[in-house]
């Protein structure tokens, strides 16, 4: 597959007369316990410089040696992306940076351990190149003193914390075969998907474990060449990653209109100001001068090995996609599919199954976990199909209201409670019918006029009656059940 | 005068080293470089295309190390290497340009 | 004490400490005194550490009269080359750049000779960074050879090789990237072996080439070389270019002699060398054709291209190793206005010339445009050295060569003409190339009788009868004549 048409034409007309052209790289922390080349901890958040050691630091005379389990994790990311696992090699990539302990970065350059695999995305099906997925070590980190709001720009001096230093990484880099921002997003959510299901990764953009590059160019439609790319870095989050190539092939395609060239170079992305910005260009070209690493020998995964770590992979998202469309009688509606994708992109589809299992409604157990687990997603481990599929049920039943169910459940998400517990104690405990009836029976008397049109056909009044039975009940009437009442006694 | 590197090349490989030379140096470096490069030309001569190349004597493939954490470094001991510290980090002077 | 044992053999030291009959500490006191009256001439040692010392050989003493194992080197001096990480005492590589670093832990062969028992005395002298072949390129000032201390004792580990020559230690370390253990070994009359590549762990050692790289032992006896070599060999897991397989036993077969083997005399490695270098060679391969060794010449071609090979590779990974020497995380730091104006005075200030000039020597042939023809072809170049020794072991146990081309030259000889110096190596590089082991050991005397050294050769993990062929030629070697500065 060389080119593929775009799924949607509006998309890739996004500027009229022109098509975006996007590839993206990837950077995916691996879930390892320790780095790549030392038993320092692969952890988040400790205190600077804590999980640091000679080879990590690259103090003289130390060396690397690599972490099985991190080749094991680049191997089923290989796998999970169609790839062609090989025998490769690391390279030194050279270049002088302070978080790079040794001013070389170990990475693979000529024989990348995953190459030609391709991902397919959910909704248009279309299939996207994955070029390669190579195994490389992350860089420290460094904070930027007295400047402007911690930029690099205008700090008085810096300071830099080797605790990230080591850390596994793959690099996960795309074919330029993506023609709009969204279908970049859609890639993203649906490698992101991929890298969690195969529990490579824990995908987590926010704290830096999936970082996003994106190489734009514009070409007028029809053309068949590539135009001058640039590419952006600093995408923290899908959205500025939308944001960014919208403006940066809108800054392209005006610099071609007024009569300009695009100028090959690196961009950054200012997420305040929605503006890419030229890094500021050095005194020379860039040389990493790559030669194989000495120090390491060849990465050489037998096939046995590969068929074993191919048969731990879990189920990836399109199997789980249709694990939860097969929930439901019907094809499911659009919004539905996206809740469906969103589920599985955030790993909850085993949640919603399991409810479904314990018998829970689907559909309102996809809607639950799509929207308010999704919300909440840091605390995941505080529910379980079981105490969800509870929940499920009781709201299902009409023994709590909607608004009861969304309150219960993000008590639940915080607390590890059980939602019956959860219910007691919020005062949401169910309410008779005869309650309720008794609560329809004053409304009716307190508005006669109104129940006399009600009564004559005029439905629309019934969002009336339920709206003062829920003041009466103070929210804790479920409004289907409050409609049931009014429809029996208007018969 | 050799012609297998110029002053300008040395020049150019002292940026990417990060090395600053004298006018004196860059003289004496091109011409010291020059004449081990010459003597190299021996197999620059060489028909080498049916030969692959060697980047380690060793023929050791797949080895590894299992993923268990060990002890890392004292804090204090590693800092008190730095030139200059501060906060628990290494500090460096004023950064200019990205990481590539 | 009533006994001296400077001058002693290693093994025997171990074998007197061990049944008390001289303690470690004073085995240790009598060294470290007799360094102190002699090394200011010599300048073999960068730093004496008289207190580790000290307390180290009291370890042993203790572990003796505990009755526990003290180890084969049971209160053995040792000297080690300063590019060994040694943890909380200085390590420099004899440079400006690594002022005042105190590294965080030991290199695997700091700990195996400890746990055997040896006794660091300190760091020895070498060419910064062990680039050089004279040891003059030290910013702490040239080491000298103890035969004569207006010639160099040869490098890169000419520290290492002086203080064993000259009594100061019975063992040491150094490393040998293009010949930097085996050459200093032949100028100062003493053995020095390169093992294969792999045998010995690397971790803690300062990388000058990586896949070059091997430490190896210094003594003034083939046994003791391989005493030492025993006890430093074997399998680390921090070194993944370390040999899985376990070491073999040195000892066992030194003795058995060279009957029946087949030892073959590089043709290639006697043109152009010093007359009396050439001369010793041949006796040397006489008498062990006299012993019942079967003597050959043999072609091996593609040694002639090793220097070329050499100086683009050894350099290349040079370039990058010392990438990591930039003033932010320990070392010297010159303050500049900003990160990149401080990496550029700091490196300028802290690395000496040579180390510069193979630093701009590699970058340049690693360059976007010049990688294939430069560092790709010397890699292409270095796999027809493998084959080209392949073919001579086909036919022959071990090779022999002379070690260098000539005896000691002169201090400042070659000073300003690196080629001329870089040519000093041109016998021993091939085997860096061909990750073989290889040997020197004193034969004869040339011109001003200093000494000479011969080459054994073997393939890889051949050194069981590449020290039964030395420990042959050791018995009929001729006794240096010449003096030592101090005799």
């Amino acid at each position: 597959m060389v080119e593929s048409s775009s799924s949607s034409p509006s998309q890739s007309e996004f500027i009229p007369g022109w098509e975006i052209v996007v590839g993206l790289e990837v950077h995916c922390e691996l879930k390892t316990n320790t780095k790549l080349f030392c038993g320092c901890a692969n952890a988040f958040g400790r205190e600077p410089n804590t999980s640091v050691c000679p080879v990590c630091l690259g103090l003289p005379g130390s060396l690397p040696v690599i972490n099985e389990h991190a080749v094991e994790l680049a191997i089923r990311i290989g796998l999970a992306l169609n790839c062609k696992v090989d025998e490769s090699i690391f390279h030194r990539k050279n270049y002088f940076y302070p978080d790079m302990p040794k001013d070389y970065q170990i990475s693979q350059y000529e024989k990348a351990i995953n190459e030609n695999g391709y991902l397919e995305l959910p909704l248009s099906k279309k299939r996207v190149r994955i070029e390669r997925a190579h195994i490389e070590e992350d860089t420290g980190k460094t904070t930027h003193v007295g400047g402007d709001g911690g930029r690099i720009h205008g700090a008085i001096h810096s300071l830099v914390d080797y605790n990230r230093a080591g850390i596994p990484l793959v690099e996960i880099v795309s074919a330029p075969d993506l023609r709009s921002a969204e279908e970049a997003r859609e890639y993203v959510t649906e490698l992101r998907a991929i890298l969690v299901a195969s529990g490579a990764s824990d995908g987590k953009m926010e704290e830096g474990s999936l970082r996003v590059d994106a190489n734009v160019s514009v070409r007028r439609s029809g053309s068949a060449e590539f135009g001058t790319r640039c590419e952006i870095k600093n995408l923290n989050s899908l959205r500025s990653l939308v944001r960014a190539i919208g403006y940066e092939a809108q800054r392209q395609v005006e610099l071609i209109e007024s009569g300009n060239a695009v100028v090959q170079q690196t961009r950054h992305w200012n997420e305040d100001q929605g503006v890419t910005t030229a890094m500021r260009s050095k005194e020379e070209a860039y040389d990493y001068r790559y030669f194989p690493e000495p120090d390491l020998v060849p990465l050489a995964p037998s096939a046995e090995w590969i068929t074993e770590i191919g048969s731990r992979i879990g189920m990836m998202p399109s199997d789980r996609r249709e694990r939860l469309i097969s929930m439901f009688e019907t094809a499911p509606s659009g919004s539905t599919f996206d809740q469906i994708v969103t589920a599985v992109s955030l790993g909850l589809d085993d949640l919603v199954t399991g409810a479904v299992r314990n018998g829970a409604d689907a559909r309102l157990a996809l809607a639950r976990a799509a929207n308010e687990v999704a919300s909440d997603i840091d605390h995941l481990a505080n529910i379980n199909p079981k105490t969800f599929g509870e929940l499920i049920r009781m709201e299902a039943g009409g023994k709590l209201s909607a608004t009861q169910a969304k309150k219960v459940l993000g008590t639940m998400l915080e607390s590890g409670e059980g939602p019956q517990n959860v219910a007691e104690s919020l005062g949401f405990e169910a309410l008779d019918t005869s309650i309720i009836e008794g609560f329809v029976g004053q409304v009716i008397a307190a508005s006669p006029k109104e129940w006399e049109r009600f009564a004559a056909g005029e439905d629309q009044l019934a969002g009336f009656f339920v709206g003062q039975v829920m003041k009466l009940s103070k929210g804790k009437a479920d409004g289907k059940i409050v409609t049931a009442i009014l429809r029996s006694k208007r018969s | 005068m050799s012609d297998s590197i110029s002053r300008e090349e040395v020049i150019h490989v002292a940026n990417l080293a990060k090395l600053a030379l004298s006018e004196e140096e860059e003289q004496m470096y091109t011409s010291q470089l020059g004449a081990i490069l010459d003597h190299a030309r021996d197999i620059m001569a060489l028909d080498t295309a049916d030969v692959a190349p060697t980047a380690h004597p060793l023929e050791l493939k797949n080895v590894f190390r299992p993923d268990l954490e060990k002890e890392s470094l004292d804090r204090d001991e590693v800092l008190s290497q730095a030139p200059v510290a501060e906060e628990g980090r290494f500090m460096v002077p004023r950064i200019i340009g990205d990481a590539p | 004490m009533t006994l001296s044992t400077i001058g002693m053999a290693a093994s025997e030291i171990a074998g007197l400490v061990r049944s008390k009959q001289v303690s470690a500490v004073e085995v240790v006191q009598e060294h470290l005194a007799f360094a102190a009256s002699h090394d200011s001439e010599l300048h073999s040692f960068i730093d004496i550490t008289d207190e580790a010392a000290l307390s180290a050989a009291r370890v042993v003493d203790e572990k003796i009269a505990r009755g526990e194992d003290p180890g084969s080197l049971a209160g053995v001096p040792i000297a080690l080359k300063d590019n060994l990480v040694t943890r909380g005492q200085a390590t420099t590589c004899a440079s400006q750049i690594l002022k005042g670093w105190k590294p965080p832990y030991d290199a695997t062969v700091v700990e195996k000779v400890r746990e055997a028992g040896a006794v660091a005395l300190g760091k020895t002298n070498l060419d910064e960074f062990a680039m050089g072949s004279s040891t003059e390129n030290s910013s702490f000032g040239p080491t000298r050879n103890p035969y004569d201390l207006q010639r160099v004792p040869g490098g890169s580990s000419g520290g290492s090789a002086a203080a064993v020559a000259a009594k100061l230690s019975p063992l040491a370390l150094g490393s040998d990237t293009g010949g930097s253990i085996r050459q200093p070994a032949a100028l100062c009359g003493i053995v020095g072996v390169k093992p294969t590549y792999g045998l010995v762990s690397r971790y803690g050692l300062i990388a000058f080439a990586s896949s070059l790289d091997q430490i190896g032992p210094f003594a003034r006896s083939v046994k003791d070389s391989a005493l030492l070599l025993q006890v430093i060999a074997g399998h680390d897991p921090k070194d993944s270019t370390s040999l899985e397989s376990p070491a073999p036993d040195l000892l066992a077969g030194i003795e058995r002699g060279v009957e029946g083997l087949r030892i073959g005399v590089i043709e290639e490695l006697i043109d152009g060398v010093a007359p009396k270098v050439g001369e010793a060679l041949l006796e040397a391969a006489n008498s062990l054709g006299a012993q019942g060794a079967k003597i050959e010449h043999v072609s091996v071609p593609a040694v002639k291209y090793g220097l070329s090979a050499y100086y683009l590779i050894a350099p290349a990974e040079a370039s990058s190793n010392l990438a990591r020497y930039d003033g932010v995380r320990y070392g010297l730091r010159v303050e500049g206005q900003d990160m990149n104006e401080t990496y550029v005075k700091s490196r300028t200030k802290g690395f000496g010339a040579e180390v510069k000039r193979r630093i701009m020597l590699g970058t340049f042939a690693l360059s976007s445009g010049y990688y294939d023809a430069y560092y790709g072809k010397a890699q292409r170049v270095r796999t027809m050295i493998i084959n080209s020794f392949q073919s001579a072991y086909n036919h022959f146990d071990v090779l022999l060569s002379p070690t260098t081309p000539t005896t000691a030259f002169e201090l400042g000889a070659k000073v300003s003409d690196p080629l001329s110096m870089y040519l000093s190596d041109i016998c021993t590089i091939p085997t860096n190339l061909a990750g073989h082991p290889a040997m020197s050991l004193p034969y004869g005397q040339g011109e001003n009788d200093m000494p000479i050294g011969v080459q054994v050769l073997a393939p890889a993990l051949g050194e069981v009868n590449m020290f039964r062929v030395a420990r042959a030629l050791e018995l009929g070697a001729p006794v240096i004549s010449r003096k030592l500065f101090w005799e």
